[in-house]
């Protein structure tokens, strides 16, 4: 609405199309998480109003498997505020995208997940708002309707690691990454990232490794362009 | 019960807030120059770390499992410029076919 509508403008949704594939692997993971989470303990009702506010995978697994070890509250709200952490310099990222009032943006803001996010990076850090508010929803619409299947009829489905899907998002992430590597200072902070990710796993608790590797954005500071 | 609530709500509550904190806070407002040149380096260093945790990332530990057979497999269809979704498709596969015979 707020910007003119160009001919080669990608719609909202082109955002949809672009994330179907992406959608049934979320999907999957969003009915294996309905099932842990309900052998955990956590009951029907709460993964249901997690998966649909809080919207991250890897911090509601972390709170499934905290919570079924028996290890306390606190260390799962923890676990998963720090995993959720790097949402902060993600959405900063995307700031740019989101116009009127503070409501509307909180709102639309929600739409903001891994998937979507890198299905609407664009390269240079440019991001297209339509293909990330596409692609949020229908993921949106995949992880809370996978939890629902998930809690109550969980037993029934796969496991979503014997179908391999654990290593269909990092090559996701990776094919969304390369055609960003072609300026020499991406690729650059994309190396010292990864790197600092890499050293970090082992010594730090899951979430913080993404975190810490932002600093590497640093290197835009340098001055030459990007 | 009211446990597995407390953590639905502080932790719903932490995420709306990482999520909303660019866009309600700067919104379409123009960042300076230093600072944009910055924020345009975060897609991809972001992306390499997700890439990098979502492969080899366990509890404090680095695993090398069968996610790696379907990230290599996943790398060189992306160098054969295969789509998306076929990309994700062929490293699912090699995952689970690697992940069936170790």
């Amino acid at each position: 609405m707020s910007s003119p509508a160009l001919g080669s403008e990608p719609r909202y949704r082109d955002g949809i199309r672009a994330a179907i594939a992406v959608a049934a692997t979320v999907w999957f993971f969003g009915a294996s998480f309905g099932l842990l989470a309900r052998a955990s303990g956590m009951g029907v009702l709460a993964p249901l109003v997690l998966s649909a506010t809080t919207f991250a995978g890897s911090a509601q697994f972390a709170i499934t498997s905290i919570l079924g070890a028996g290890s306390g509250t606190a260390a799962a709200i923890v676990a998963a505020v720090l995993l959720n952490a790097r949402y902060a310099p993600i959405s900063i990222s995307v700031a740019q995208l989101f116009h009127g009032p503070r409501l509307r943006r909180l709102v639309e803001s929600q739409l903001i997940v891994d998937e979507s996010w890198a299905l609407a990076s664009r390269g240079g850090g440019r991001f297209d708002r339509r293909i990330l508010l596409g692609a949020g929803l229908l993921l949106y619409v995949s992880w809370v309707s996978g939890t629902a299947v998930g809690v109550l009829a969980g037993d029934s489905l796969g496991d979503p690691k014997s179908l391999g899907l654990d290593g269909a998002f990092p090559a996701l992430f990776l094919a969304l990454l390369v055609p960003q590597l072609r300026a020499p200072q991406a690729a650059l902070a994309a190396v010292v990232g990864g790197t600092i990710a890499l050293v970090l796993i082992p010594v730090t608790p899951p979430g913080t490794p993404i975190v810490a590797a932002s600093a590497a954005c640093l290197l835009g500071l340098r001055g030459s362009k990007p | 019960m009211s446990e597995v609530w407390l953590v639905v709500l502080v932790v719903g509550i932490a995420t709306w807030a990482f999520k909303a904190a660019g866009p309600v806070l700067l919104g379409d407002r123009e960042l300076p120059e230093p600072v944009a040149r910055v924020a345009a380096l975060l897609a991809p260093v972001l992306l390499s770390a997700l890439v990098v945790t979502q492969t080899v990332g366990g509890d404090n530990e680095l695993v090398l499992d069968a996610r790696l057979a379907g990230v290599g497999v996943g790398a060189v269809a992306i160098a054969a410029r295969a789509p998306l979704a076929l990309v994700v498709v062929v490293a699912a596969l090699a995952t689970a076919l690697t992940r069936l015979v170790s």
